[in-house]
């Protein structure tokens, strides 16, 4: 397979527009005849489902929880990067793009990137006309605040919920089109398989998560837009709910996951409490704007904080990265955490956290101003945790948090599958090996409003596709694959909770496939997790029916998913022999233990092909080549 | 026709009118209940002059009733201002009814008065009241000696019945319940909610309550005590 | 610590439901939804079918949780979402009663689940700014106050779970309806369909079966997100003037 990111000619502002022009028009009388199968109601697939509505094309919009307003891109906190330069500190497109390749630690498509940073600004412009509150200014004009460690100004916020406002825009805007007509929405549905006819995506088959029902939609392309894929980990920041079906499915059908090893550990999140932790909360990395990060020099301490004095105090990110301190980005503030914590100096019961330190701020600029610039989050910490961070310091301790790996797609976001389209977390375009602070809502809205709706018209002008129905063949065999899997799950009828093998594979991800990895963990890993596999189809304890609301029996199905893509996730770790981004390799690192890239044998997106049940994946490699940024090592010395 | 302007006016022909809409609904009985409240304060004001004597009372009753005109638009006032209070308050309580037909096993109280949560009580027990309070000081049905126009006789012999007396205690205790949620809630209602106005709003509900209670139930008990003979 | 639960269990929207008693063990580090997870994992070891609860999040904001604890929506802490409840709050042996919402407007689907639909075709009535994509405006062309801006934020917030139905006496829907009314109704950009939304969200409510609003307050109590009872006021006001200045002949696109 010859992997074709179809990216224009031209120079690098051009392209987008190039790219445009260049594509068919749908004429404005057919697109009601044209309709569009949309998965997932986040950032990217709210906004997709709104604009091809907004456009007229016929669109059915699923979601798993009861309403399209709860996806997951609603807990983002932070804000979202634009390059508007409203500050006039110097930002610019080229910035925001520049900025984004680098942190992407460069292996990230250069024409995705710029595409980004160039369509961010129209995102504000838009979100704010629907009515998205963000901070403004005594004048009546956007706030912006410099968010982790860039050095301009470029982060719109409303309040610590950012996620959340631009998701109410997404689907107001949704519900608007439910309202005309144009939009018919599938809450509480589940995407269990995609309908390939002819080779192309024609339909999905669902799940109603209240009636049990299984059944085929059809339609003349599909979108994914489901987000990431952490929950693989059993532990992280995601919703419970969020999971890999919808794209491990298509993966099986023929779509290329690329670089699924990327994934993103959040340094500031509240450590586990007991083995009944069912998911992990992250505080903004704000925190580390005043807060010093600190563990006691002897192992073992268990005195408590406060008695342990000055001297006997290892702020080990000031005394190892003088110059960016407490602010150095994310993978390399967790991997130093996770160091401490191996050394046995680690803190909390669990040895499993380390300290986040206000004690300074406070006494350099008093409780009051600490409160106002981090009162929420302390309470949300009071909240969880039962501590008052102003008089003991806050434990953290790092967490999964995004995935920058997904299905791979061109430049026009359609994957190896004609007509099945993948925007936003779902797919691996824009944030390389490692993804900036604030730029996830703005690829999931990019990809939606800005992007697909163009894109999708091109294909749908320019393919010819046939009339057919859910009585088709291929149709009905993928009805049957779902119906057949969940019977499976329910026959099983062992002895496990599906909880019980979910916390043990996650443990083994989050150990040797974690933080930092090493060729033998993997090797193990991968091993481990599929005789977990085995057991799981023999001795998962499934309750209830197929028909009724079971939730039982949909963590079982994800979980049937995961196990699969958490052997490929070894699998590409261990194929990348080099450290980059959030991807670390032992093997690979600088003799001062800093990642240590390769860019002659490793500078590609690895995109893998599925070649059935049991069978090994092949690895397929889409080159990236750097021709605006020059290739460079990071350096927070 | 775009479609966002289909998805904005295509309610409008069917939508319910203001009196079919709660919020319409409320905002009647916000007004009324603002009439009615004048009139129970007028009300009190006259009945206190039970302590300047019976010349006084007396002469004042004999005024009203030979202003005929004010007497007449007080009555058809207060009597459309009862049935339009009531109506609505009937209705809407229907209406929870259905929005809630199966209750809690467990239901606690959070944040909320107990006047506002036994207006639907309240209501009606003040409407049997106000009838008996006819029959009892206007009609004399229900009293045991009345004589017309000799206002203050009636109400000392009136209130020299300790059953009588009690529910009339008992009736102004509701009174002032009703009117603690009633008095700041006509202003929400009516939508006017200020974080500088409405706790001053709630003061004087509070206020207005005790008054009326106050100088209401004063009469039976100076009757009772033997104060007004 | 030791709990005795009482969890309302119902097998479907069609059948009937009862209180189930069940005694359970739970650390007070635990979220309150996490000793309902242990609690299912005993039940599925016993064979027996675990409690369905919605919840996704786990963090507060996304609105899938929520059920009725003695008598309070989300239960006894302030301004907090049952997933962000801890059971330190608790005690050992207490006796605790888990209900689902009970509105008509929000029929059972199983145990503490229920259907909040209604919410959705709510906003769909016009809880939006009809501004299609594309065709909007620089966004520091039209300033805001900061004032309006916050208080419009302070009423966004709202997460949809439905508590404010379920702790009032009426099961009135007015605080949703009234936060995403004033959201968007104190923002220069909602102007244009100010009226025109409070009718139409308010005509869409009714339809759904919730009760009207008595101005009591519970709502505003149990509210995670402290949405205020001076919205609903807001409410009320837009729904007055507009009911008061509606003309069938001037609406724009008729």
């Amino acid at each position: 397979m010859k992997l074709d990111a179809r990216i224009p000619s031209g120079p690098i502002e051009k392209k987008w527009e190039k790219c445009r022009f260049e594509m068919k028009l749908v004429n404005p009388a057919n697109k009601r005849k044209f309709s569009v199968i949309v998965v997932g109601t986040g950032l990217a697939g709210g906004s997709a489902a709104a604009t091809m509505g907004e456009l007229g094309y016929n669109v059915k919009a699923f979601c798993f929880q009861d309403s399209p307003r709860r996806a997951h891109s609603i807990a983002a906190q932070g804000g979202i990067n634009a390059a508007k330069n409203y500050q006039n500190d110097g930002d610019s497109i080229y910035r925001l793009f520049y900025d984004t390749v680098k942190g992407g630690d460069f292996r990230a498509r250069e024409a995705n990137v710029y595409r980004l940073a160039e369509i961010s600004v129209n995102i504000i412009d838009q979100c704010v006309a629907q009515g998205v509150p963000f901070a403004r200014e005594y004048g009546g004009l956007l706030a912006n605040r410099s968010f982790g460690g860039a050095q301009v100004s470029r982060t719109f916020y409303a309040r610590g919920q950012t996620g959340q406002q631009l998701l109410l825009g997404c689907y107001q805007a949704l519900e608007r089109q439910v309202q005309s007509g144009r939009v018919t929405m599938y809450p509480r549905h589940e995407m269990l398989e995609l309908i390939l006819i002819d080779g192309k995506a024609r339909g999905i088959v669902t799940r109603n998560l209240v009636t049990g029902q299984i059944e085929s939609h059809i339609a003349d392309a599909v979108v994914l837009a489901t987000g990431g894929y952490g929950n693989v980990f059993y532990l992280s920041t995601n919703a419970k709910g969020s999971n890999a079906t919808a794209i491990w499915r298509a993966h099986r059908k023929g779509a290329l996951f690329a670089n699924p090893c990327f994934t993103q550990i959040h340094p500031t999140c509240i450590p586990v409490s007991g083995d009944y932790q069912s998911k992990l909360t992250l505080m903004s990395e704000s925190l580390r704007n005043d807060g010093r990060i600190w563990v006691p020099q002897q192992k073992g301490d268990k005195r408590k904080p406060s008695q342990i004095p000055e001297g006997e105090r290892d702020y080990y990110l000031e005394r190892r990265y003088p110059s960016f301190g407490n602010l150095v980005p994310r993978d390399v503030a967790s991997r130093a955490a996770k160091g401490a914590c191996d050394e046995g100096r680690g803190v909390g019961e669990t040895g499993l956290g380390v300290y986040l330190d206000f004690g300074d701020a406070i006494r350099r600029l008093g409780k009051g101003v600490v409160a106002e610039r981090y009162g929420n989050l302390f309470e949300m910490y009071e909240r969880i945790t039962g501590e008052d961070p102003y008089s003991v310091p806050m434990r953290i301790f790092p967490a999964i948090h995004y995935t920058m790996g997904g299905l791979w797609v061109d430049y026009r976001l359609q994957s190896t599958i004609p007509g099945l389209f993948v925007i936003g977390e779902a797919n691996f375009s824009d944030h390389g090996a490692n993804r900036l602070g604030a730029s996830a809502l703005m690829q999931g809205l990019a990809d939606g409003y800005f992007v697909l709706p163009y894109t999708i018209g091109d294909y749908l002008a320019s393919t010819k596709l046939d009339k057919v129905d859910a009585s088709h063949a291929d149709a009905r065999a993928a009805q049957n694959e779902a119906n057949a899997q969940v019977k499976k799950l329910l026959g099983v009828q062992g002895k496990r909770t599906v909880d019980s093998f979910h916390r043990e594979m996650g443990k083994m991800m989050w150990d040797e496939c974690g933080m930092s990895r090493n060729a033998k963990g993997l090797e193990k890993a991968i091993g481990h997790i599929a005789a977990l596999e085995q057991e799981f189809w023999k001795d998962v304890k499934v309750i209830g029916a197929g028909e009724e609301l079971n939730q039982s029996l949909e963590k079982a199905g994800r979980l049937a998913d995961f196990f699969e893509l958490a052997q490929l996730m070894c699998r590409d770790a261990l194929e990348r022999q080099e450290s980059c981004g959030g991807h670390f390799r032992e093997e690979y690192q600088t003799p001062e233990g800093e990642a240590m890239r390769d860019d002659d044998d490793f500078c590609y997106a690895a995109a893998w092909e599925y070649k059935g049940p049991g069978k090994k994946h092949e690895l397929h490699k889409e080159s990236l080549s750097f021709e605006y940024v020059h290739l460079a090592q990071r350096s927070y010395k | 026709m775009s479609a966002a302007a289909t998805a904005l006016t295509g309610k409008s022909a069917d939508r319910p009118g203001f009196w079919a809409n709660p919020i319409g609904k409320k905002a009647v009985m916000a007004v009324t209940g603002f009439v009615l409240f004048g009139f129970v304060i007028g009300h009190m004001v006259g009945n206190l002059q039970v302590y300047l004597g019976p010349e006084k009372l007396d002469a004042y009753a004999e005024f009203l009733q030979k202003t005929k005109g004010l007497l007449w638009g007080a009555r058809i006032t207060l009597l459309t201002c009862v049935i339009l209070h009531v109506t609505a308050a009937f209705q809407l309580a229907g209406l929870q009814n259905k929005a809630r037909p199966q209750k809690y096993v467990k239901k606690t109280s959070a944040g909320s008065s107990y006047a506002s949560r036994t207006m639907y009580w309240s209501g009606p027990i003040l409407l049997a009241f106000i009838i008996y309070h006819l029959m009892h000081f206007t009609t004399g049905q229900a009293h045991p000696d009345f004589q017309p126009g000799m206002v203050y006789r009636n109400v000392v012999t009136g209130f020299q019945s300790v059953p009588a007396s009690l529910a009339y205690i008992v009736a102004m205790l509701m009174l002032g319940t009703h009117l603690y949620h009633g008095i700041w809630s006509m202003f929400q209602s009516v939508g006017i909610n200020h974080p500088k106005y409405t706790p001053l709003f709630k003061k004087l509900a509070a206020v207005m309550a005790a008054v009326l209670v106050g100088g209401n139930v004063s009469i039976p008990v100076a009757v009772m005590t033997g104060l007004i003979r | 610590m030791k709990l005795t639960l009482h969890i309302w269990r119902q097998k479907n929207a069609s059948s009937a439901g009862k209180m189930v008693r069940y005694e359970t063990d739970a650390s007070e580090h635990m979220s309150f939804l996490e000793m309902l997870d242990v609690l299912n994992e005993r039940l599925i070891a016993q064979g027996e079918e675990p409690v369905a609860f919605d919840h996704d999040c786990r963090e507060g904001i996304c609105g899938s949780c929520g059920f009725v604890i003695n008598g309070v929506a989300h239960g006894p802490l302030p301004s907090t979402t049952v997933c962000q409840l801890h059971m330190r709050h608790f005690k050992d042996g207490d006796e605790l009663y888990l209900e689902p919402w009970r509105a008509a407007a929000f029929p059972v689907i199983k145990d503490l689940v229920v259907d909040r639909s209604a919410f959705d075709r709510i906003i769909a009535a016009g809880g939006y700014i009809s501004v299609s994509t594309g065709s909007a405006v620089d966004a520091n062309a039209l300033p805001v106050r900061k004032k309006d801006s916050d208080m419009a934020m302070d009423a966004a917030q709202c997460i949809g779970c439905g508590a404010c139905v379920a702790a009032c006496p009426n099961a009135s829907a007015s605080l949703f309806m009234s936060a995403k009314i004033s959201h968007l109704g104190l923002l220069p950009q909602g102007q244009p369909e100010r009226m025109e939304r409070a009718l139409n969200m308010v005509a869409a409510a009714n339809e759904e079966l919730f009760g009207s609003c008595t101005n009591i307050g519970e709502c505003e109590a149990v509210c995670p997100k402290g949405i205020r009872l001076e919205f609903i006021a807001r409410m009320n006001r837009d729904f007055l003037k507009a009911s008061w200045t509606f003309r069938a002949d001037r609406v724009e696109g008729d």
